[in-house]
């Protein structure tokens, strides 16, 4: 078996467990600046995959594609000292306010660009939004199949790759052909942690956005070792049509937002009679935590 | 044409649980709007399949019966639904947010370039008008949601691209039946022209049930016991709980060395560290190596019928008395408030 050439989709996110008031912006869209940034979750379990295939298949390369602000760099890097070979970062200002549609055009272009390649594998969502819904959308923009909830890449043959899913109630087994689209859900194998050679080989990899302000020194290591640039790619690199980018490019428009008020840490005792337990449980049902 | 489209999922010859609660939801959409509620059901051996759909108050129903089409892979029902929606150019279009919807709508959006909106806990009519240029739409569907990790609720629109897409989870809206002796119309679809070879690459090998492993970290309610549960057999109402609820099952150290819950469920400082939406605390004292597990949960509620468990002071609502006659009534007020 041949090494494969994989491209890894993933997104630099908001830690929506750590949200503060200054979370979201008066037009409704997020206020990235606000907020640690972390590597969504299953898209670490989509780079597992990928790793596990360049272990078994070698020759294999790993490229990372983000779209983002400047520091979503970051994510190229940590996935580097993962094992990734290489990266390309997607960024320019007509990007911004995107929906899924907006995103899955985007990165469908610069996917064809990074072309000729065997599989794109991705989380199946990111938990700043949980639609699920870039992965098939890009798939359907590069007119590919695609494998959505994998939970694990059993083998891959020639021109052929067995998938196992996750459904609801059970799992299935799929047999595609290749090149294809997977999504990867949260059951599969968590993500390994940095290797220790990688994390010293890349250390000083950078966008050409983090180097603008940097010493001649590092401008010449960078010279030296080509595998330390990270590649950046704005509107105009991807050829993309600006109708298609941006609020233009997003049918969906957000309304309205209303923020969840948790409650104060003030104790409240109930007791067990039916009216405390139907009242607690409407309370909980009105404030979004169940239901 | 601009009418209410429900994808019905199809399980053994029945139609899902999610889509019959879409069909409910869809028929009051329609009624509201004053248009038909049309059900689209692709699959094998659909023989009589009206007879689950039409006492929903389906107007018409769509129907593409072929042995290729059963079971579910995403590119031949993709193009049958993108063929048909471009055909029959509806306004609303509606999907379960399973592992079968939310692989298929997304395509469509993008196949048809319109918006969408995941996991839908209300949909509602209404106007809206553009800010900046007073432009006025009439009769939008709200497509409201949690984002942003359940930290705010999200009202969605599409007001320029049709039909606006949504999915919905199952569970969420109520399963109604509008009347029994209800009967619509029945439409073959005429779909071998939209499909091709190309669109049966994938192949389902092999298909079967099986449970998911326990993942107690990213869920988002927990339902925990501790030694103060007593034994096994009273955890399975903790089990009740969190289905109901859709959360996961935890226990104390105490209740795992009392082998009332496995390991993998332990939560504190030997075991997991947890901080989801809501942490229904069971018969648990509280010690500090529990509370380091957990503390950073959205809400907590302790139950226990000590009232001075250590527990009660990070939990944000008490309710002292046995668990056995708590859970239960639990259970009981989340449905009828639900549904």
């Amino acid at each position: 078996m041949r090494g494969l050439k994989i491209i890894v989709l993933a997104k630099q996110v908001p830690d929506t467990r750590n949200v503060g008031k200054d979370a979201m912006k008066a037009d409704g869209t997020v206020n990235r600046a606000a907020l640690p940034a972390i590597f969504n979750p299953e898209d670490l379990n989509a780079l597992e995959q990928a790793l596990r295939l360049k272990d078994k298949y070698p020759g294999t390369t790993i490229t990372l594609l983000t779209m983002g602000p400047g520091r979503a760099a970051e994510i190229i890097r940590e996935a580097m000292y993962r094992g990734a070979d290489n990266g390309y970062l997607l960024t320019d200002r007509k990007f911004a306010g995107s929906d899924t549609l907006a995103t899955s055009y985007a990165l469908s272009l610069a996917i064809k660009k990074l072309s000729p390649f065997d599989l794109v594998i991705t989380g199946r969502q990111a938990i700043d939004g949980d639609t699920a819904q870039v992965g098939p959308q890009v798939a359907e923009k590069l007119d590919l199949p695609q494998i959505t909830y994998a939970e694990e890449i059993i083998s891959v043959g020639k021109k052929k790759i067995t998938v196992k899913r996750r459904l609801e109630r059970g799992v299935e087994t799929l047999e595609a052909p290749l090149p294809l689209v997977i999504t990867v859900h949260s059951s599969a194998p968590e993500c390994r942690p940095r290797h220790a050679k990688y994390t010293i080989k890349y250390k000083h990899a950078r966008s050409l956005g983090e180097l603008q302000d940097t010493s001649e020194d590092y401008l010449q290591l960078q010279k030296d070792r080509p595998y330390l640039l990270i590649n950046e790619w704005s509107v105009t690199d991807i050829d993309a049509d600006l109708e298609q980018l941006g609020l233009s490019g997003s049918p969906t428009k957000v309304k309205k937002i209303e923020n969840v008020v948790f409650t104060s840490r003030e104790t409240r005792v109930l007791s067990p009679a039916d009216d405390d337990i139907d009242n607690l449980m409407k309370e909980l049902i009105e404030g979004h935590t169940i239901g | 044409m601009d009418n209410v489209f429900v994808y019905c999922e199809i399980e053994e010859g029945k139609i899902a649980e999610v889509s019959l609660e879409l069909l409910s939801k869809g028929r009051s959409l329609a009624t509201r709007q004053n248009c038909s509620l049309e059900a689209v059901v692709i699959g094998s051996g659909l023989k009589d399949i009206e007879k689950q759909i039409f006492p929903y108050g389906v107007d018409v129903l769509h129907i593409a019966d072929d042995k290729r089409l059963y079971p579910y892979t995403t590119l031949p029902h993709a193009a049958i639904v993108k063929g048909l929606f471009e055909q029959e150019k509806p306004r609303i279009g509606l999907f379960g947010a399973t592992s079968v919807g939310r692989d298929l709508a997304p395509r469509i959006a993008s196949a048809l370039k319109c918006g969408l909106t995941a996991d839908c806990t209300e949909l509602e009519i209404g106007n809206h008008t553009e800010i900046k240029t007073k432009k006025e739409f009439r009769d939008l569907l709200y497509q409201i949601r949690p984002a942003f990790g359940g930290n705010i609720i999200a009202t969605i629109i599409n007001p320029e691209t049709r039909p606006q897409l949504a999915t919905v989870r199952e569970g969420v809206m109520k399963n109604e039946i509008h009347s029994t002796g209800h009967k619509g119309d029945i439409k073959e679809i005429d779909y071998q022209k939209w499909l091709s070879d190309d669109d049966f690459v994938i192949k389902v090998i092999e298909r079967h049930i099986e449970k998911s492993k326990v993942n107690i970290k990213n869920a988002g309610i927990i339902v925990a016991g501790g030694y103060g549960v007593g034994s096994k057999e009273n955890f399975k109402l903790l089990y009740e709980l969190a289905g109901v609820l859709g959360g996961e099952v935890a226990g104390s150290r105490a209740a795992v060395d009392g082998g009332f819950v496995e390991h993998e469920r332990q939560v504190g400082q030997t075991g997991v560290t947890v901080r989801p939406k809501l942490y229904i605390a069971c018969g648990i004292s509280g010690q500090i190596q529990h509370r380091a597990g957990m503390d950073q949960s959205v809400i907590i509620i302790s139950i226990n019928n000590d009232p001075g468990a250590p527990i009660n002071q990070i939990a944000d609502y008490t309710i002292v008395g046995d668990l056995t006659e708590i859970i239960p009534k639990m259970i009981k007020y989340y449905q009828k408030n639900t549904k």
